[in-house]
């Protein structure tokens, strides 16, 4: 049975519609990545597959007893709240102690345990996330545009950290991501989003489809060549 | 020898000051300072309910307050209006119904000065009872679902992602915020409710590493400032419960004042 099989999921937020006639399955161990433009409600369909905002019609099965390691595209770390990594982390809940220190040593957390959440970079907060959703020794991992912020060192460093962690887990991935060259190449799946799902499929399938080339025009010709990280869709630019 | 009336304000306004800080904490967390004072204004018609019906206040008040929390956690989701819009309207609505209600009632006759401002000097045994027994509820509440709130603090989403809910989240937070209305009402009014939460736990930020650690000098602020502020008032004659917020703020100055020179 799959992880997880959305069946035409349809999320309103007062009167807009975000998402509609949203299908998607997700596969054990498989590599599920979402693109589209901004606004296209990738983040929204991640959320409702994790069952922070109610969906107004379709359906969402999960496996029943699977674990979903999540990573949220922006954390809202408040000022006035201390906390330290290390307690961060501990607040994914109990774990053995020794599962614990090998997944702080595999995202290179261990060294920032001691450092205030709030005073952390962005490469380092994206890596302590991951630590975190790791930690829930997930069968899901959930990733909301993990690289989103990095420079180009750091995002090469996430991708090739979060390819040895499925190696050693076997843990699927469902991922946000605007790196399309990234996407085209470990993918297992690809869904292209915008509001509904315009085409999904394996890479080449996906990169093959004229609504794929229209959604991301010349971008998509060079994503398997080159990477830039802007690029304007419909007028209105995201990265 | 300590006068009856002044060792009965110091045991309630202790007791208040620790089911204070874990909550302070999260009002000032959460940027909800505004909700408190949501709750705190619905009190006042909780008050002129009570006594139209002839219930015990505190009853009064706290279903006011529950329900007030409950309403505006519903319109907040709902996202209609910003938040600030909805607890600025609810808020004032809140207070104005309640001074009309309180005129309009018959047999209600509603001490104005008291309502707003508290009379922590004129606490019964009773009432220590009452507040004690709320205060252990609140305190035990906080204890029981602290992760599950720190956590909804810091990413609701990570909350429902790790298996927690948010509705029983956010229900908890403000049913517990509620009932703290409830039993501060009588000691600091309407008005200062919202200070006893956010004052202490403003002064405890700059000292404190850990959020556990903010909640412990929260109380200690919270505790220190409502001895001092009772013994100020008893010397000086000034009214109790602002003469506590006004050690309170005391405090938050002194302590931003020392990280200031620390740096």
């Amino acid at each position: 049975m799959a992880l997880v099989t959305v069946e035409g999921v349809e999320v309103r937020v007062g009167n807009k519609r975000l998402l509609h006639d949203v299908d998607l399955r997700i596969e054990a161990g498989e590599i599920v990545t979402v693109i589209g433009p901004n606004g296209a409600g990738k983040s929204t369909l991640l959320k409702a597959i994790i069952g922070a905002i109610p969906i107004s019609a379709g359906r969402i099965d999960k496996r029943a007893g699977m674990r979903i390691g999540y990573t949220p595209q922006k954390i809202h770390l408040e000022k006035t709240m201390p906390i330290s990594v290390a307690r961060f982390l501990s607040l994914a809940g109990r774990l053995p102690k020794g599962a614990r220190a090998d997944v702080l040593e595999k995202t290179d957390v261990a060294r920032l345990r001691a450092a205030q959440m709030a005073d952390l970079s962005g490469g380092e907060l994206q890596r302590v996330l991951l630590a975190r959703a790791l930690l829930r020794r997930p069968d899901l991992l959930i990733l909301d545009e993990p690289t989103q912020g990095l420079d180009q060192p750091a995002e090469a460093r996430f991708y090739r950290l979060l390819a040895e962690v499925r190696k050693e887990t076997g843990a699927a991935v469902l991922m946000v991501s605007h790196d399309l060259h990234v996407v085209m190449a470990q993918s297992d799946k690809v869904v292209c989003l915008n509001g509904h799902v315009c085409c999904s499929g394996a890479p080449a399938q996906v990169s093959a489809d004229p609504s794929y080339k229209e959604l991301f025009g010349a971008r998509a010709e060079l994503a398997l060549y080159e990477h830039r990280h802007d690029h304007s869709h419909e007028g209105h630019t995201h990265d | 020898m300590i006068d009856d009336f002044l060792l009965r304000a110091l045991i309630a306004g202790v007791v208040i000051a620790l089911a204070a800080a874990p909550l302070g904490c999260l009002v000032v967390w959460r940027r909800m300072a505004y909700f408190g004072d949501a709750t705190g204004h619905a009190g006042l018609l909780g008050v002129a309910l009570g006594l139209a019906l002839g219930l015990p206040m505190t009853l009064g008040v706290a279903m006011l307050a529950g329900a007030m929390a409950l309403v505006v956690t519903y319109m907040m989701q709902r996202g209609d209006y910003a938040v600030d819009t909805v607890l600025g309207v609810f808020a004032h609505s809140a207070l104005a119904i309640g001074l009309v209600a309180a005129s309009l009632l018959p047999g209600v006759r509603l001490n104005l000065m008291e309502t707003l401002l508290g009379d922590i000097l004129s606490v019964s045994w009773v009432d220590i009872w009452v507040i004690s027994l709320g205060a252990v509820g609140i305190l035990g509440v906080m204890a029981w679902r602290w992760r599950s709130l720190l956590n909804g603090t810091l990413s609701p989403e990570l909350l429902v992602a790790e298996g927690g809910s948010l509705m029983w989240d956010r229900l908890i937070f403000t049913l517990t915020l509620a009932m703290f209305v409830a039993l501060a009402m009588k000691l600091v009014g309407v008005l200062l409710i919202t200070a006893m939460l956010i004052l202490p736990a403003a002064a405890a930020r700059t000292m404190a590493r850990s959020p556990e650690q903010m909640v412990v000098f929260a109380g200690i602020i919270g505790v220190s400032a409502v001895a001092v502020g009772l013994g100020f008032s008893w010397v000086t004659d000034a009214p109790a419960g602002p003469s506590i917020v006004v050690m309170s703020s005391v405090g938050f100055v002194l302590s931003n004042l020392v990280k200031l020179f620390k740096n």
